[in-house]
Parts: C-alpha cells; structure tokens; sequence
C-alpha cells in the first residue's frame, strides 16, 4: 500500500508509520466500539496515513460525514469527531449533539479529535455553546507533515498563504517548525539551514527555540538530511501564477489533484468490452489515483507534456510485443513462464490506458485557441513584453465573462512582472472587473493588493528584468523532449524559486547577494551542532539531501523542476519536497478570495 | 482584440516564443490514437477484470479506503449483528474500567467565570509517542500547580496542560503572560490569552496595549473576524486609525443581509465611509446600481406578469436582475429595454450615462444582447455613423472582426455576417474570417483587388460547382488575363 514512501532517498514509511501509531493509540483511549464523523476536507489526508481496515481493527464500526442535524442511529459506544479547529464546524457538532437522544440507552460518548491542532479558541465556542461538557476526550492529532509520495510531503492547510500574508496569524508557521521537529526525531538533526523570508526566518527561529527547549532528549539518529532550504511563497509568486505544463501540473490545472487523487469526465474511460457497446455510460466521474506506485506514472509525470506522448506510443509498442509473445510460447514452461507475468502486463496496459485516455483529454484543451491565447500573452508577460499597460486579450476575456479567477491570475501575474502596474492600468482592470463581475468583488481585489499579487508600481521601478537576467529565468532554447534546464517545465519560464534552490547547491547563494536584496524578506544560514559521532563522512559520490520546505505553497511544476535537478548526473543534491499545501493558480487565488455567499450555517 | 489575428501569428512565428503544441501536430496525435488503438486491442486478448485486479470501484476509490468506507459503513447501518454484540461486550467492559468521573474535573466547574484553560483531563493523553525527541520529560507530569510563571503556564498551555490563568490579576503580570505567548509563537496559546485578556481588561487598556504588540493585534483581528465579534473589530480598527480597513470590514456586512431594500439601505450607508478615493467611487456606483434594479425589478414583474409586453411573452426573464453585476444589467436593458428613451431608469443609454459605461464596454454588450434577438437593423444602427454632411460611415470601436465574432456566436446569417466581414480593415485578418465562415463574395472580391490569380484559382474549389460564385470567379479570372494584355 505505501511501498512507494519508501522508494525514494528517505524511507518516508518510517513517518507514516508514526502517523498510524498515534492514531492507533487515540482510538483505544475511547473503549469499545465507535462510529466517527468526518470532517470531510479530513478524509483525503487521513486516507494517506490508514486505509478502513485500520479503523475497524479497533473497533471502528460506523462512519458519517459531518452536517447538521441529529446524527445517524448507531449502536455504538463511542461517537468521534475528527474535525479541523474551525468555528463553522463547531456550530455543526452543538448542533448534533444537542440533539443528540438523551433518553437513549445505552447512551453514546463524545470524543473530539482536533487535526492537526486542538483549539482553545473552539472550546471555548463548544463551552459558549453548552456542550463542551459532553466530551469525554478532547484531543488532537498532529497530522503535520503528511507524506504524499516517496519525496513529496505536505501539510495540506489550505489556508496558510491567507494567514500568514494577509492576516499576519503564523499559527500554521507554528505547525510548520513542529512538522519539522518531528522529522528531525525521525530522521537526525539537520545541520544546515538555508532560508529567504519573513516565515523563513519565523520558522528557523522557531526550530531552534524549540530545540533549545528539548534539553537532554539529544537525539542519536544519524542525520538524513543534509540541508533544509526554507523558502516563503511571497519571494516567488511568478511561478503558480503562470500554467504549469508538465503532465502532472496540467492535470492538476485542468482537473485538479486532491490528495493524489483526481476525477475525470467519465466518457473516454467507458469499458468498451463487446456487445456492451453503448448501454450503462458511467455518468460518475472517474476517479484515479495518481503516485510513483504507477510504474509508467512515475515516468511521465515531470514530462513536458508536448514529450508525453511519444512515451505513450513507445509503452504501447512494447506491450503490443509482449503480448505478442503468447505465439511464440510453445512448450508448456514458456507457457507458464508468460501466464506468470500476465498480471503484471495487465497492469501495466491498463495504467496504458489510463494515461492515454487522460492525455487526450488534455490535449483537447491544450490545442485549443484560448489556451493558445492566454499562454501566449502568459509568456509574454513573464519574458517583460507589454507589462506596462493594459492589454488586449485581458480585457476580451473580462468581456466574453472568462471565469474571474483566469482574468485575477492574469492581471496579477502583469503585476509580478511589472514590479507593480501603473496606477492608471490598475484602476483600469479594476474598473472592468467590478463592473463585469460585480462591485463585491471589491474586497476580494483588496485582498490581493494586500497579499503584493496585485499592486501599484510605487517605487516607480521595475525589478523584474534584472532579476529575471540575473537568475536566467526565461530560457529561449528550451528542450522538452530532454530538457537540460528546468525552465522546460514551463516552456521557456524557470521558476525562480527552484533556481534560488539550484543556486544554493553551486555555486552558493553569495554569487546573487544583489537579486536576493530585491526579493522581500531576509536571507540567512544557520548550523545546528551534531554531537561528533553523528557527523557524516560523505562516501566519494554519494548526493546530498535537502529538504525544500516551501511556505505558502508549492505547484506540481515546481517539484517536478526540483526532480528533474535531483536526477541530473553530475546534480550532486537529491531533494525532498515540503509544503504548507498543494496548489496551482486557480486554488491559490481562490484561497485569497473574499467569501461572497454567507456560510450555510 | 487589437493585434489581429494574421498580425499576431507572423509575430509569433517571428518572435522567440514558443507556442504550445506538439512540434509535430498530426505525428503526435496519431502516436496518441495509436497508443489507443493498441491499447484497446489488447482488450481482446485478455478479458480485462480489473476491478479485480486493482480492487478499485467504478469511481476510483480503492476499496477499504477511508472516504469509500463512509459510503459503505453508513448505507449499510443495520451490519452483523453478531459483530456489533461482542464488540458491545468487548466495550462495555472496559467502559467499566475507564475513569470517567476524572473527566468531570475538566470543563464546566473550570470554566465557570474563571477562563481556565482545561485541557484532557486524563493528563497524559496529550502526550505523543510520535517522536522520541519530543517526548516530554517525565518531571512535567506533575499536577496541577497554582504558581507557574508566566513562561511555564504557556509551555503548559503549549503542551495542551490545564492551566488558569486568574491568577494574571495586575496588568503587569497580563502583558508579561501575552509576551511570553508571543514568544512562544502557538497562535493557539496566543488567542487563549487574548481571550483572557479581552475579558479582564478595559477597552481602551486592551487596545492601547496591543498597538505596540503587532503579532497579538493580528491575532486578535483575525479571532474576531472569525467569530464575528463585527463590533468591537470596528472599535479597534477604529482606534488604530485603520480606517480603509473599517470601511472594507462595514461593507463586507452587505453580504449577509438578504433583503434587497434593507441591503440598499445599508449600501447607502457605505457611501460615507472612508474608503479610498477610487474605491469610493465604485460604492456609489454599487448603491446606485442596486436602486436600479429595485426600481426595473418591479416594473418589469409586472409587465411580466401582466402578460401584455410581447417581448417579456416572447423571451420569458430566467431570473430576477436584483444584485447582478453592471454589465449583466446593461446587457439586461439592452435586451427588453432597448428602445426607451434616455430618461427612463431602465433604458440603455440612461445606463451608459450614470455609469460612465466606455464606449467598447457599451458596443459590445449591446451588440451581444441586439444579436441575440437577430435584430440586425439595430446591429446596423450600432456602428452607422453620420458626419455632417450628411454620408453614413460604419465605425466599431471595438474592430469589425469582433463584431463578426460576436454575430457569428449568435448564428448571423452569412449575408449579415458578409457585410461586416469586409469591414475588416486588415486583408489577412479579412480572408481569413471570410474563408473560416464562408463568406465567398468577400474572399473572391478581396483576391481580386490583391489581383491575386493563384489564390482565385484555388479557391474555385471551395465554392459550389455552377454557382454565382463560380461563375464570378471565372468572369474575373478572365477579365485579369485580358487585361494583362
């Protein structure tokens, strides 16, 4: 189930291990049998770490979603909520347990699990409420870091980036520092730490406050990581603005992943077995899951998609040929021999299938002339071509009614490369935009302002081409097929924040001292001493590790540009990849929108 | 669109940029189509069951997963009985063993006037075997104890430790106690004392307080903001002169307010506050708008429901206009209001005019709505201009190829279409368009005046054989070569 944790340079198993331990334990502190209500955003997330068999190993017999109302009927115990700290939630959970049958019997226990972090802001709304007195056990469950493939951790807090840039609350900075001390009692200490940023330096000092107040628990774990690199989102908010073109970030643009999970239309995988044509269409999308425990997966999904399919017709070729061997077995041992690797060849022409179905799916939308469009003024934009005054295909789509978060990702991503708009382009866009979309989007423009996405030019200059020359960030030779620069991931843009990683690995951040002082927020270093035994000797050859904790975010385009640094040859660093949350442009600039209907409850 | 389209492509081709296709367009589309091909005949060769194989549903969620289980486990609630017994056995007899009177020391007498930050009352439960190194030390599991220093009470609290905090009775002892929260950087511990302090301390102390603690007054805004404390988030954004910040946070009230005369109301009371200058500007407009549409909501109900307008017979409303966007409106009025003279409130230009709508803006919307009803005198009537002597000139400031765009979304007829299609200022944008929605007399016209004979030629096989256009084709096809003599 989780064999491909441990595939990578850093057995992450070990961590999901500790995460099933832990919940292991807190289901056995409630005795006998249970039933749990979901905080649905949960169940994605928690299905990383156990699967229902877990569960039911300990008593687990019912499970519900979270809504209002009087909670199903449920011979059981023990009722368990596992719900994020929100207040929305907490009215939900008085709401069931007000109404909960009092006279039933035998009567049911509450239980109260907090992921990642128990509240006391919602206690005190449970107790406000009368009903905090109901539960018997109010605990949390630090599901921090969650492990999402053999180099890829997240912590899957989809309001990070709004907190710390526009609210200035860094309780999830807090959870980031205590994530990483977790992986530092798993896995060593980390002697080195790089970072750029107001949260990096936040989370730095945390981490070795933290450590400081641990005396006398010195850890004895060879280190694994060589380097932590902390990087805010805010040095580079370029990057998930632009669309991402590796296979993996372009399903997650268009479909978009949740917890490696994606749906699809349903309509080009409809089994098309004989005689069946026709009859029973699925009408439910198609739901996949998407990590490197799939073979031809793990293959494609850092590819620039123009170089996916050639792959494809090559995989399809082969397996064409395997099967063809079928003619050639003759004597019963050859028979036997390739009925033995049938179901490997059957898994494999399906994962074919899969992928050749989605790549089409894909290719619909990528050969089609708005999406021709819009990357063309995208790459524009991001090589410093018209930055400075409104441009045309914006303001067409804002008349053809483009959904607001397309047109919000394009006029911020001419901010970024602008350093700011003029004043008058600003309110030009803002004008269209509020009369086209409506004046209330009024608070979710300001939201941005704050956030520095969307901004007049104050300084009156334009950092953007020093900065975009020095780090090299647009690439006009860039090779898709077998890219020799990162900058293929997004067709000709590198991001700026995995160079900044690439320049730190050689020739060291000193080289770029004057770029750094552009882009917001400190830069620093900071060693943490290793008792003498646990210093490394580096065999001749061996890589580096380093782990990339990105704050605010991280897109399926960046991690890819980070492997594809890891597997170069004479690369020397191996990294592993660590985030506040998944995104792309859409989700993120969704997490900065005002919310315009009133919540349900 | 301003760079035409012809203009746009040689400047591509020209420019470093890359466009995203596949380099070799039908190469790479067939090697899709092939890997299907192959793929699916493999199908035959083996009977594909595999859903066995992957243990996977129709919907992808692999079996035994969590968010599948929900489904499975709540559908089916009636499960063995037989499991559910022993296992009520099983639970009933630890039940016995489990300390449940300890758990009565937590909430309610703690919380009683005094905020006590009760945490588990098991007290070990909080305790993680998750990694070694943050095992706590066994000298923490001492009780409850009166005298922590502020510095312990919040290592406490951070530790999830029954803590009071009553004991913080002089202002002094508060602010060290907030301080060391801060420093503790656990927003969690942060807004408890917050929630002490907001409690125990005056208004004016509290905010004075605060204005030189940042990372607290952040945390204290965002708290109110979340549990909708409006009011006093007002007060202290107030005190802190933040008064854009008091504006936006008022405004963003509207939204909650269901009712459209009360939302007006409440719109109207926006107007004053201190918004930036632009931003100010937009509110107006917002009330503004919002009258409006009270004033054509009810008109038109009625026209509607009296059942004598024909357009409103003809082109039922699909909803009401209340609260939707300007354009949406214009777009509203441009459709059953068209003809209304400029002092109605629901007549197009009235809204052109209040709102200083821009001329693109107007055209465009316009057009949109008039196409929509293939009303193609008043399409005309849109971009027909008279100059003072009295000659008509056909003018769009939004360029001729969008209006075709626009006409051709709304199935034009090719002779309306035609017509703007040679509008096109630009030749290449021109043919292009004209060959895309075949308008025949505009391509062959527009060969003929580039004497473009080749062309002419092959586009002969475009037209219908023994049509007008074949026959025109012909006739300047000839009427070229005699002239070449």
């Amino acid at each position: 189930m989780a064999a491909h944790l441990s595939s990578g340079r850093v057995n992450l198993t070990l961590l999901r291990e500790a995460g099933r331990r832990e919940l292991r334990e807190f289901l056995d502190k409630c005795a006998g049998s249970k039933a749990i209500v979901w905080d649905e955003y949960l169940t994605g997330p928690f299905g990383l770490i156990a699967q229902y068999s877990l569960l039911k190993e300990h008593e687990v017999e019912k499970m519900f979603t979270l809504k209002p109302g009087r909670l199903p009927q449920a011979d059981v115990k023990n009722v368990i909520f596992f719900v994020r700290p929100k207040l929305e939630l907490m009215d939900i959970i008085t709401d069931n347990v007000l109404r909960e049958d009092r006279g039933r019997s035998p009567q049911r226990d509450f239980h109260i699990l907090f992921v990642p972090r128990r509240s006391l802001l919602c206690e005190q709304w449970l107790k406000e409420q009368g009903v905090l007195g109901s539960f018997i056990h109010r605990e949390q469950y630090s599901l921090d870091l969650i492990p999402f493939d053999g180099d890829l951790l997240s912590m899957e807090s989809e309001s990070a980036f709004k907190e710390c840039y526009l609210e200035s609350d860094q309780t999830s900075l807090y959870h980031a520092a205590k994530g990483l001390m977790t992986l530092q009692a798993l896995y060593g200490t980390i002697p080195q730490i790089f970072g750029k940023g107001e949260c990096a330096r936040h989370v730095a000092n945390m981490m070795i406050r933290m450590k400081r107040e641990f005396p006398g628990s010195q850890n004895s774990i060879f280190p694994v990581f060589d380097t932590l690199l902390l990087l805010d989102r805010n040095i580079d908010m370029l990057t998930p603005l632009a669309t991402q073109l590796t296979y993996e970030g372009l399903i997650d643009e268009i479909y978009g992943i949740q917890n490696t999970y994606v749906k699809l239309p349903p309509e080009k995988f409809a089994p098309k077995k004989q005689g069946e044509g026709g009859k029973d269409l699925p009408t439910e999308p198609k739901k996949l899951q998407l990590n490197s425990a799939e073979e031809l997966y793990a293959e494609i999904r850092d590819k620039n998609f123009n170089a996916v399919g050639s792959v494809l017709s090559k995989k399809a070729k082969i397996i064409s040929a395997a099967f063809e061997e079928r003619h050639h077995a003759k004597t019963v041992g050859e028979i036997k021999q390739f009925v033995s690797q049938l179901p490997h060849m059957q898994a494999a022409r399906s994962s074919l299938a899969n992928h050749t179905s989605i790549a089409e799916l894909i290719k619909d939308i990528t050969t089609s002339e708005d999406f021709f469009d819009n990357l063309t003024v995208e790459q524009e934009f991001m090589s410093g071509i018209d930055t400075d005054k409104v441009n045309n295909y914006i303001e067409d789509c804002i008349a053809q009614k483009h959904p607001l978060i397309k047109i919000l990702r394009l006029v911020c991503l001419q901010s970024v490369c602008n350093s700011g708009l003029k004043q008058k382009v600003l309110d030009h866009y803002k004008r269209e935009i509020l009369q086209t979309y409506g004046y209330e989007h009024i608070l979710t423009l300001n939201n941005l302002e704050k956030a520095g996405l969307l901004k007049p030019q104050t300084s009156g200059r334009n950092n953007y081409p020093t900065i975009r020359k020095t780090l090299r960030l647009w690439m006009d030779d860039v090779n898709e097929q077998n890219p020799n620069d990162i900058s293929y991931v997004y067709s000709g843009y590198a991001p700026l924040s995995v160079r900044l990683a690439q320049l730190l690995a050689r020739p060291g951040w000193r080289s770029i001292e004057e770029v750094l002082k552009m882009l917001p927020g400190p830069h620093f270093e900071e060693r943490q001493q290793l008792p003498t035994g646990l210093q490394k000797k580096r065999q001749h050859g061996e890589n580096r590790v380093t782990l990339v904790f990105f704050l605010g975010g991280v897109t399926y385009a960046e991690i890819a540009a980070l492997r594809f640094l890891s597997q170069m040859e004479d690369g020397g660093t191996e990294y592993v990849i660590a985030t506040t949350k998944l995104i792309n442009g859409t989700s993120w600039i969704k997490s900065l929108m005002e919310k315009l209907e009133p919540a349900p409850f | 669109m301003s760079r035409a389209r012809a203009d746009e492509e040689e400047y591509w081709h020209s420019s470093k940029f890359r466009a995203f296709t596949f380099d070799d367009e039908d190469d790479e589309l067939s090697q899709l189509k092939e890997s299907k091909r192959a793929v699916n005949s493999l199908r035959d060769i083996v009977d594909d069951d595999d859903d066995d194989l992957e243990r996977v549903s129709w919907s992808g969620e692999p079996v035994g997963s969590i968010s599948w289980s929900i489904k499975e486990t709540s559908s089916s609630s009636n499960s063995s009985l037989e499991g559910r017994d022993s296992s009520l056995q099983k639970g009933s007899s630890s039940y016995a063993a489990f300390p449940k009177q300890v758990s009565s020391y937590s909430l309610s007498s703690l919380f009683k006037g005094a905020l006590c930050l009760s945490l588990s009352a098991l007290s070990d439960t909080g305790v993680k075997n998750y990694a070694p190194e943050l095992r706590r030390p066994k000298a923490e599991y001492k009780d409850y104890s009166s005298d922590w220093s502020p510095k312990d009470t919040v290592r406490r609290m951070q530790r999830g430790k029954v803590c009071s905090l009553e004991r913080f009775r002089s202002l002094q002892d508060k602010l060290v106690l907030l301080d060391e929260a801060v420093a503790g950087n656990d927003g969690n511990v942060i807004t408890a004392v917050l929630i002490f302090l907001k409690r125990t301390l005056r208004r004016e102390i509290l905010f004075r307080e605060l204005e030189v603690r940042q990372v607290a007054l952040c945390h204290l805004i965002h708290f109110l903001k979340e549990s909708g404390e409006q009011k006093l988030l007002l007060d202290l954004l107030r005190f802190l002169d933040r008064t854009e910040e008091v504006a936006l946070s008022q405004y963003r009230e509207h939204l909650n307010i269901q009712d459209v005369e009360k939302r007006r109301e409440f719109l109207k009371g926006c107007i004053g506050l201190p918004f930036s200058a632009e931003d100010t500007s937009h509110i107006q407009d917002h009330y503004t708008l919002l009258e409006r549409q009270i004033i054509i909501e009810a008109n038109d109900r009625r026209l509607e429901a009296a059942g004598q307008s024909e357009i409103f017979q003809k082109y039922p409303r699909k909803a009401s206009i209340l609260n939707m966007p300007l354009v949406t409106t214009l777009f509203y009025s441009c459709f059953y209001h068209y003809t209304e003279a400029e002092g109605t409130f629901s007549s197009p230009t009235n809204l052109k005019k209040t709102f200083k709508i821009p001329d693109k803006q107007y055209v465009l919307t316009a057009l949109a709505a008039r196409a929509k009803l293939r009303a193609w005198d008043d399409v005309d009537a849109l971009f027909t201009t008279k100059n003072w002597l009295g000659y008509t000139k056909k003018k769009a400031p939004i360029g001729f190829h969008r209006v075709v765009e626009i006409l051709q979304r709304n199935s034009a007829p090719v002779q309306v279409l035609q017509e703007y299609v040679r509008l096109v200022e630009d030749v290449e944008t021109r043919l292009n368009l004209a060959t895309k929605y075949k308008c025949h007399d505009v391509v062959i016209e527009t060969y003929r005046d580039l004497k473009d004979r080749i062309q002419l030629t092959a586009y002969k096989c475009k037209v219908e054989r023994g049509s007008a256009d074949e026959e025109k084709i012909n006739s300047i096809l000839n009427n070229m070569v005699r002239n070449a003599y």
